[in-house]
């Protein structure tokens, strides 16, 4: 019997782990809220190891230990506050552990995602203001609202289909690239470098900047060093992307 | 007026960066308003200093503290007002520089270039670890105080 429930906390913890980590959550945040999670079910000494690959997560001596493999990230910040929610909810005993459990896969399988109508005209919208607080000139905000639209749809369509993110942004930042030459070629625009700036920010990894260097304050330097990793790979992404149109 | 039109750009990047992060909906507006006070920190302390490193600092200090702030007013984590408001403050314009001068075969410019926007990162994740610290000790005496007059 105490197995059983033993075992369900284990689920429940690595549950909320998986769906905090896989939505973009810091490496210590994940590990707090699995151990409050934890302690609420009276299991004292558990240990955790969180990468942005995987988690481990131990009962300590006499317990088992669990595995779980991570494989899609993206950034999804609403989840993350439920997944907070459900575990502040269960530390003050106003949820059990079952109930907490469903509510976890009920938000496993949730699209809680905006529309994508919704995303493609924030980031075009975006852009377009990015132009004006960079020095633009009124006259270059259409081009760079078109170029950041058409970069979001390209990043989007591309991702899906190949499932390599580094790929993705090259090929959404040389169509920003494109669309910003194209423009300023039919005198539709004026300043090329500003309207391809304006263009790739919606692509810029925000989300990774912050949590690689919270991580890395915080003691994580596995997380953090992968995470800046894939910055910066994505930032190279973005780069070579304007830097082949740049070079024709 | 300029400051007028900077500050409702900069919040409606931060709307828009808030969306396309899937924010949650009721929170979108607190994140538009934690990104446009880190863009006027950062463009009133560019004006004074010239310097865009030690504004990045100030900028992101700003975002952090105001996120921190909300996030215990909202009982949510603080990442989720913190990411729209940073995104506003990260150096594209130098690192395009960079890259557009490696492309011309103008390496030295290009190092320039490369390390002003590093440096400015830097300045950003600065500003972002110490708001924490100096928001933990606050509230850690906040808690302390607490327990004091409770007992």
């Amino acid at each position: 019997m105490l197995n059983e429930k033993n075992d369900l906390a284990i689920d429940c913890c690595l549950l909320a782990g998986r769906l905090m980590i896989e939505s973009g959550a810091e490496t210590y945040r994940v590990e707090d809220t699995m151990t409050r999670m934890a302690i609420s079910q009276g299991l004292i000494g558990t240990q955790s190891f969180v990468t942005p690959t995987g988690i481990m997560f131990s009962l300590g001596k006499d317990g088992s230990t669990r595995l779980m493999a991570i494989r899609l990230r993206i950034t999804d910040l609403e989840k993350i506050a439920l997944v907070n929610q459900v575990s502040r909810k269960l530390t003050t005993t106003e949820l059990t552990i079952e109930e907490a459990y469903e509510e976890l896969q009920r938000i496993a399988s949730a699209n809680l995602l905006f529309p994508f109508s919704w995303q493609l005209i924030a980031a075009a919208i975006a852009s377009g203001c990015f132009l004006i607080l960079f020095e633009g000139t009124v006259w270059d905000v259409p081009a760079a609202t078109v170029a950041g639209g058409l970069g979001f749809i390209v990043v989007t369509l591309i991702h899906e289909l190949t499932r390599v993110k580094f790929f993705a942004e090259f090929i959404a930042a040389s169509i920003v690239g494109l669309t910003a030459f194209l423009s300023t070629f039919l005198n539709l625009g004026q300043d090329l470098n500003i309207i391809i700036i304006s263009g790739v920010m919606p692509l810029v990894p925000g989300l990774l900047i912050t949590n690689a260097v919270r991580d890395l304050m915080a003691g994580h330097f596995v997380s953090g060093v992968s995470k800046g990793a894939e910055a910066l790979l994505t930032a190279f992404a973005i780069g070579a992307g304007v830097a082949l149109v740049l070079s024709f | 007026m300029t400051w007028i039109i900077q500050g409702i750009l900069s919040f409606i990047i931060a709307v828009s960066f808030a969306i396309i992060f899937n924010a949650p909906r009721k929170k979108v507006v607190a994140c538009g308003v934690v990104g446009m006070s880190g863009w006027m920190i950062f463009s009133a302390f560019t004006m004074v200093s010239q310097d865009q490193v030690q504004a990045s600092f100030a900028g992101a200090f700003v975002v952090a503290l105001a996120a921190h702030i909300l996030s215990k007013r909202f009982k949510m984590p603080m990442i989720i007002f913190s990411v729209p408001g940073i995104i506003l403050l990260v150096p594209g314009g130098l690192a395009y520089n960079a890259m557009r001068n490696i492309v011309e075969n103008d390496y030295l410019t290009a190092i320039a270039f490369a390390s002003k926007a590093f440096m400015t990162s830097g300045a950003i994740a600065m500003g972002l670890v110490f708001a924490e610290v100096l928001m933990q000790l606050i509230f850690r005496y906040m808690a302390k105080r607490k327990t004091v007059i409770v007992k």
